[in-house]
């Protein structure tokens, strides 16, 4: 029995005020105003209702739920993506997958949860002196995210693309392990991306929003937050603008919101974007630097039997092994996992046209796909990217690709070809311009060491946008204090993927949980004269 | 305007075909963006590059009997258009350079390649001028390579018509509605 609880919500009172809709400018007041309603404003809603406090949400993307998800990619990028799934960084080089709606990316993602990896909390405490992220201190929070949102070891069998880089690995003697998931009663049908249709994810839409809702906040959606008004040491006013039907201009009708104090969590792009936009105090321009992607990278296969990577959960199965086995600092490590294959990601992400690519296309029921994130941000020459202004006011990250990153690149290739093949591929093809493919294993180790590395030749996508107001113990290497308070602001508070210092170095949405769960009880008292509630 | 030439500025580099952009990138700045882009019909312009350049993306693909192949092509520069529409602002802004671009004689000549106008461009013509593109060193060529990728591919596999025949058996049925 699928339910989705927005129309009966709705019906009793639940305050969604749909911002595409306005003709007149506008005002309101909270205790609090949250920018943004993913995996961190989602957390911070709930908690902060829960304290009595007035909490309004702003949304830049629109509502849809589950009775409004059909499984269409040509319905679900350009309604629930940030630029249509088409946001690129400046040079165009990187394609970068993120969530616009009601529930932020957690509305779209592949439902894959790891806490926060041990040796990247130990890296923060030694170089960032978060000394308080430590494993032990962390763990009660993971755990009550984790029983809030049934975060939980799935049990049904991988399909059999996740099942491919299981048996490929295996055979190289490479360890592989099974991805907690995000859901109940999870239908296992494979379209996690376009929207949940059977209310199985727990995204922030179906969990701490109508909590929140539940309890007397606000969310307004098709607004984009434009600017703070700062005045002494604070932020006093959050103007905004609504946006068009179609959810791309912004339209000259404002809304004005104020608060005693103020959440950013607009992710790591609009976060930085939304304190450039306010002129916010950057004394040591710090803001917007260190952005950083796990940049991807993606190797196909035809293989002889059915794949049908279209179907069952989209990201089961991955493996640390090339992280684990290298000094965190060094050269860079790659975490291994597979995407789910629908027709239009999978025909923009190959290379090539016309024949070559129809024929492959024709084979879509036996590709199978391993991606490599690269973990960057850890060695001193892996510096992320910068976030950046366009004359419109828009953000557009920057992020520049060196020769490291292309070595790190090449491995990465070279370890999903030879995994493709121990596994049974009958071709690989490493998605690059200019690779036609390769029958294999040593004709691929040889075709990969030849390519050619450099920006849009070497195809790399993110679903991952992390850092731009990174957390530090030291105003002049940071944006935020371990608690997520901007340095210089002292009723802001930063509350998404942008307070991590470097790449999480795995899918970052329960590290944004469970940080965001403990900075916001942190917060709350403060706000409110009450204890945090517990989330679960 | 910084913005406004953003996708010309993009990845360029040096060589002898980027001194022949160059030399027109200042009339296209004032030309194309006024002209082209604000006055001439956009879309029937559009329309008539994308009808030269969609079937040799999607060969392979299209139907071949050939009233089906025209109907399957023009249905897929109306995909595109609706891809366009979909996109971020300042992204739609980089598609309608890279239209004028294609569309103004010189810069169709000299940074495509192109010789004869696009509705009586070969399909050899049009070939030519993705591979060069798709391989160019210059950043600008090479996005500009991508984003008819994207966009062409996109668009005609997101229609379920063309589901059956890579095997895509679409998303099951729920029994919801």
């Amino acid at each position: 029995m699928i339910k989705d609880p927005y129309p009966a919500g709705i019906a009793s009172g639940w305050r969604l005020l749909n911002a595409a809709e306005f003709v007149a400018d506008r005002e309101d007041e909270a205790d609090v105003v949250i920018v943004g309603s993913g995996a961190g404003g989602g957390v911070a809603a709930e908690i902060l209702a829960r304290t009595g406090l007035k909490v309004l949400v702003v949304e830049e993307g629109p509502l849809r739920s589950t009775d409004d998800f059909h499984m269409r990619e040509s319905e679900a990028y350009p309604q629930l993506y940030q630029e249509s799934a088409a946001r690129k960084t400046a040079d165009k080089a990187i394609n970068i997958l993120q969530g616009r709606c009601v529930g932020g990316s957690t509305t779209v993602n592949w439902t894959s949860c790891f806490r926060t990896p041990e040796s990247t909390l130990a890296f923060w405490q030694s170089r960032f002196g978060l000394a308080t992220y430590t494993p032990d201190a962390l763990r009660p929070w993971f755990e009550m995210v984790e029983r809030r949102l049934a975060i939980h070891q799935w049990d049904m069998p991988p399909n059999v693309n996740n099942l491919t880089l299981r048996d490929g690995a295996a055979r190289l003697g490479i360890a592989t392990h099974a991805i907690r998931r995000n859901v109940t009663r999870c239908w296992n049908i494979g379209y996690c991306g376009t929207g949940c249709p059977t209310g199985a994810k727990q995204s922030m839409l179906l969990t701490t929003l109508p909590t929140a809702l539940e309890h007397g906040a606000t969310i307004y959606h098709g607004l984009r937050a434009q600017r703070l008004v700062l005045s002494g040491n604070g932020a006093r006013l959050l103007e905004c603008q609504a946006m068009d039907a179609q959810g791309i201009h912004a339209r000259p009708v404002r809304v004005s919101l104020r608060a005693r104090h103020f959440i950013l969590a607009g992710g790591a792009i609009g976060t930085p974007a939304l304190l450039l936009r306010s002129a916010a105090p950057d004394p040591h321009q710090q803001l917007g630097g260190r952005t950083f992607l796990h940049p991807t990278v993606v190797s196909a296969a035809l293989m002889e039997g059915l794949v049908e990577g279209y179907a069952g959960a989209p990201q089961t199965i991955y493996s640390d092994h090339f992280l684990d086995n290298r000094p965190v600092d060094g050269p860079y490590g790659y975490k291994l996992e597979v995407p789910p294959l629908h027709p239009v990601l999978v025909a923009t992400t190959l290379q090539g046209f016309g024949a070559a690519h129809a024929t492959l296309m024709r084979s879509l029921p036996r590709v199978q796909v391993i991606l490599a994130l690269l973990r960057d941000g850890f060695n001193d020459a892996s510096k992320g990217g910068q976030v950046r202004l366009r004359g419109d006011g828009t953000p557009v990250l920057d992020y520049p690709l060196d020769e490291m990153l292309w070595e790190g690149v090449r491995r990465a290739l070279a370890s999903m070809a030879e995994i493709q093949f121990a596994a049974g591929a009958k071709r690989v093809y490493a998605v690059h311009e200019e690779c036609a493919g390769w029958d294999d294993w040593s004709a691929a180790r040889a075709g990969i060491a030849a390519l050619e590395m450099r920006p849009l030749a070497m195809r790399i996508v993110s679903a991952h946008v992390m850092g731009g107001c990174g957390m530090g113990m030291d105003p002049r290497a940071s944006v935020t204090d371990p608690a997520g308070r901007h340095h210089q602001l002292e009723n802001v508070t930063v509350a998404d993927g942008s307070l991590f210092p470097t790449s999480v170095g795995a899918n970052p949405q329960e590290s944004i949980y469970g940080i965001v769960a403990r900075n916001i009880s942190l917060l709350a008292p403060m706000l409110s004269g009450q204890p945090a509630p517990a989330l679960a | 305007m910084a913005s406004r030439r953003t996708f010309l500025k993009t990845g360029i580099a040096g060589g002898v075909l980027l001194a022949m952009v160059a030399a027109f990138h200042e009339p296209l700045d004032r030309w194309t963006r006024k002209e082209l882009v604000g006055r001439m019909p956009r879309a029937e312009a559009r329309r008539v590059a994308l009808t030269a350049i969609i079937p040799v993306i999607l060969q392979g693909a299209l139907p071949s009997d050939a009233i089906e192949r025209a109907a399957a092509v023009s249905d897929a520069v109306d995909g595109v258009a609706v891809a366009v529409a979909a996109l971020g602002a300042s992204a739609q802004e980089e598609v309608a350079e890279l239209f004028a671009l294609l569309l103004f004689a010189p810069t169709r000549i000299a940074a495509a390649g192109v010789l004869p106008a696009w509705d009586e461009a070969g399909e050899a013509d049009v070939a030519a001028f993705l591979t060069r593109w798709r391989t160019s060193r210059l950043g600008l060529l090479q996005s500009g390579y991508q984003a008819l990728h994207d966009l062409v591919l996109g668009a005609w596999y997101a229609d379920p018509a063309h589901w059956a025949a890579i095997g895509y058996p679409g998303p099951p049925l729920l029994g919801k509605e």
